[in-house]
């Protein structure tokens, strides 16, 4: 057995920061074979059992091995549509790597890796979409949303016969994998494909559309058999501390929609502007966090501070994501928590001030409960702030639909194996059901409210 | 891609554009705005919508050419096309019969007002108009809002058209005239602020539509926050009209001041370009 991990080539921390283009090369071809060989191919296979949509690892990573590249990505494809995202965005250390037998004595079969090498190989070298021919059933569903929920509900749906209308709010469809997840860490490119290869199926997607204020969803009932809703979770949360509306405090979600989505970063050639700070905080501990103060370094700040509220140890972040920032230069202030934003007499952020944690005994979460340190008020001089404390669920459609069933925080309630809502017809799936989770979590559930759909089409039975 | 019908100057720097979007147009109410992208190096830019025409499948708005997009959007003719239109976006303006109601506008303000007039009209309202600009050349919509009201008044600062003062000079005639059920106020935010200040003294209801800075316009970003009694709302999904007497109106114009060193530079670099073309 080859035993040695094989190491992805990245960009140099030092190179990186000053471009956009993805930080992770990719394995080579003789690099995923031996990485492929690796992998003991365990009877249980404990790594399938991790994986939220049950990619069959185990026989993807024996094609690999054989070097039959389009086999791997046939298998991988039966159950994960996205692949080229998934082998680059999912938390795959708390997931399938998690469980991987090798894992404590010689490191987890690099799971994701060999993943990604597999889409990128078949979108690079041999892009051989298949379109099946399906018979056409007549019948109509609605897709409201683009991200990972909708785009994967809408390819099951349109391979088993259905005609697929994607409705998408902003002008380019995609949801969180093109204005929140950056191109470093996820090329557009690689999400236009999967789009493109969903319109070539024959799904239909109609761009600048926000059900529940310009038409209602029972508007869409009156035209389509069934509706499903992969809306999100965009509501952006914020710290409600004083001078959060000072200029220059942004939520991650606007911060990065204008660079991802709108090319900020290509400013002035590019209409849409934001304000490249020197000095740049960003507030939270999560991906989102992570993205946002990668973001900030590209666009030539000097110096990036995170707070975050408790330890290395307990933050929700990809460990490579947090890998990634410190290599880069992010200065992680832990174990603080911003109260207040500071301004001049023109309203432009100047500081944050913020307050040492400690943290205490193991709340709800069984995280431990950071609490304030008297008297430990210290400020970071500040150009721009961002906030990336999460996001709630988009609340257009619900608060627009009367009877439809929601959870306190707003989440629609479903029921968890059919996905169903409490309207006839609609069902939900993805973070506007579970609240912010992850890209294959969400997709996990598009296609489990895909089966489900399908089912309720064929018998008509609510 | 949408088509060009009519882009035309109409007043000192403000346009009117007739551009199709038949969807739109189908399904857009009084108080309700669109977000423009131009063209592919667009921003997403909120305008309210002045008027629609559902069988023509065309909708109008007025710009105030102020950046770079605006100018850009001056140089458009009728035949080109603007690349993504999104909407109707945010709630319609609540119309039903109040009583009398005063519509008070302010410059580029007229062009969202005016639709939110003509409905309060039809609803049975007894109508009352004020409009002012600086001066005579930026008035717009002047002769159909005039029409459409029961009593009418128009100020410039300098009074080269109708009596010379402000719309607040407006507001004070017909608030001693009788009563007043509501005010609905469109224009610059210091306007708005005025004229608020002096309906909440009197108890008057107003209403307030504002233009934040806008980037997704569909409650995603937060760009767009105000504070409304206490609370931070997002214009563009909890507006864009306010109970005016709740806004936080000082933050409101610091905000739009965001981007002034940006826009300026973007917009500078963007003349220089086109008198290297030729353009202007």
């Amino acid at each position: 057995m080859n035993k040695e991990k094989q190491i992805m080539p990245e960009q140099k921390p030092e190179e990186r920061i000053k471009n956009f283009d993805e930080v992770s090369l990719g394995f080579s071809s003789d690099m995923a074979v031996l990485e492929a060989q690796r992998c003991l191919q365990c009877k249980n296979s404990p790594c399938v059992q991790g994986c939220p949509v049950n990619v069959n690892i185990p026989a993807f990573i024996s094609k690999i091995r054989d070097e039959k590249f389009l086999d791997a990505y046939g298998i991988i494809k039966g159950t994960n549509s996205l692949p080229a995202v998934c082998g680059r965005v999912c938390p795959q250390e708390s997931q399938c790597e998690e469980r991987c037998v090798l894992r404590n004595k010689f490191g987890s079969v690099s799971i994701g890796k060999l993943e990604r090498f597999v889409a990128d190989h078949e979108r690079n070298t041999e892009n051989v979409l298949e379109i099946r021919d399906t018979e056409k059933t007549g019948k109509r569903v609605a897709v409201v949303g683009s991200g990972p929920a909708g785009l994967t509900a809408a390819g099951e749906l349109i391979s088993m016969g259905h005609d697929v209308t994607v409705f998408e709010a902003l002008h380019s469809p995609g949801g969180v994998l093109v204005y929140g997840i950056p191109e470093f860490r996820l090329p557009k490119d690689i999400v236009h494909y999967e789009i493109d290869a969903l319109v070539r199926a024959g799904v239909e997607i109609v761009t600048n559309r926000v059900i529940g204020i310009s038409e209602s969803l029972d508007d869409l009932l009156e035209k389509y058999d069934a509706v499903f809703i992969g809306t999100g979770a965009g509501l952006p949360s914020f710290l409600n501390i004083p001078g959060e509306n000072l200029q220059g405090v942004y939520s991650a979600n606007e911060y990065l929609t204008r660079i991802n989505l709108m090319k900020a970063y290509m400013f002035p050639e590019y209409d849409t502007p934001v304000i490249r700070g020197r000095r740049v905080t960003v507030l939270g501990g999560g991906n989102v966090a992570m993205d946002s103060a990668r973001t900030a370094l590209r666009l030539g700040s000097e110096e990036v501070h995170l707070v975050y509220r408790r330890s290395m140890e307990e933050m929700p972040a990809r460990t490579e994501e947090i890998h990634h920032a410190e290599e880069e230069g992010v200065i992680f202030d832990l174990l603080a928590n911003p109260v207040e934003f500071l301004g001049d007499e023109n309203g432009h952020l100047k500081s944050v001030r913020c307050i040492r944690m400690q943290l205490g005994a193991p709340d709800d979460s069984g995280r431990r409960r950071p609490t304030e340190v008297e008297g430990s008020e210290f400020e970071i001089e500040t150009d721009v702030a961002i906030v990336a404390v999460g996001n709630g669920p988009n609340p257009i459609v619900q608060r627009s639909t009367p009877g439809m069933e929601t959870s306190r925080r707003g989440n629609i309630v479903v029921d968890g194996r059919t996905m169903r809502t409490s309207k006839k017809g609609v069902f939900a799936g993805g973070d506007i059901v579970s609240g912010a989770a992850t890209v294959i979590e969400a997709m996990g559930a598009g296609r489990n409210a895909a089966s489900s759909i399908d089912e309720y089409l064929k018998t008509g039975q609510w | 891609m949408h088509l060009i019908r009519y882009n035309e100057i109409v007043a000192e720097r403000v346009g009117m554009m007739i551009v199709e979007a038949p969807y739109v147009a189908e399904h857009r109410k009084a108080g309700q705005f669109i977000i423009l992208i131009i063209d592919e190096f667009g921003e997403r830019v909120p305008f309210t919508i002045a008027d629609a025409d559902s069988k023509e499948g065309t909708i109008t708005i007025y710009y105030q050419i102020v950046g770079k997009s605006t100018d850009k959007l001056s140089t458009l003719k009728a035949g080109d096309f603007i690349k993504d239109i999104a909407g109707p976006l945010g709630h319609a303006t609540e119309i039903k019969k109040y009583g009398t109601v005063l519509c008070i506008g302010g410059g580029i303000g007229m062009a969202p007002l005016y639709p939110i007039a003509e409905a309060m009209k039809s609803a049975g309202n007894r109508l009352l108009g004020v409009l002012g600009s600086r001066n005579s050349s930026l008035l717009i919509l002047e002769d159909p809002f005039k029409k459409i009201c029961d009593e009418f008044l128009l100020f410039t600062d300098d009074g080269s058209a109708g009596e010379k003062g402000f719309v607040t000079h407006g507001l004070e005639q017909f608030s001693s005239g009788g009563k007043i059920d509501l005010v609905v106020a469109i224009g610059p935010v210091p306007m708005m602020k005025a004229v608020s200040d002096m309906t909440k003294v009197t108890g008057i209801p107003t209403l307030v539509s504002l233009n934040s800075i806008m980037v997704d316009g569909t409650g995603m970003c937060g760009g767009c926050r105000v504070t409304v009694g206490g609370k931070t709302l997002f214009t563009c999904v909890d507006g864009p009209e306010f109970d005016a007497h709740e806004v936080d109106f000082d933050e409101l114009m610091m905000r739009h001041k965001t981007y002034r060193k940006e826009e300026a530079e973007s917009h500078e670099l963007h003349r220089h370009k086109c008198r290297l073309d030729g353009m202007i």
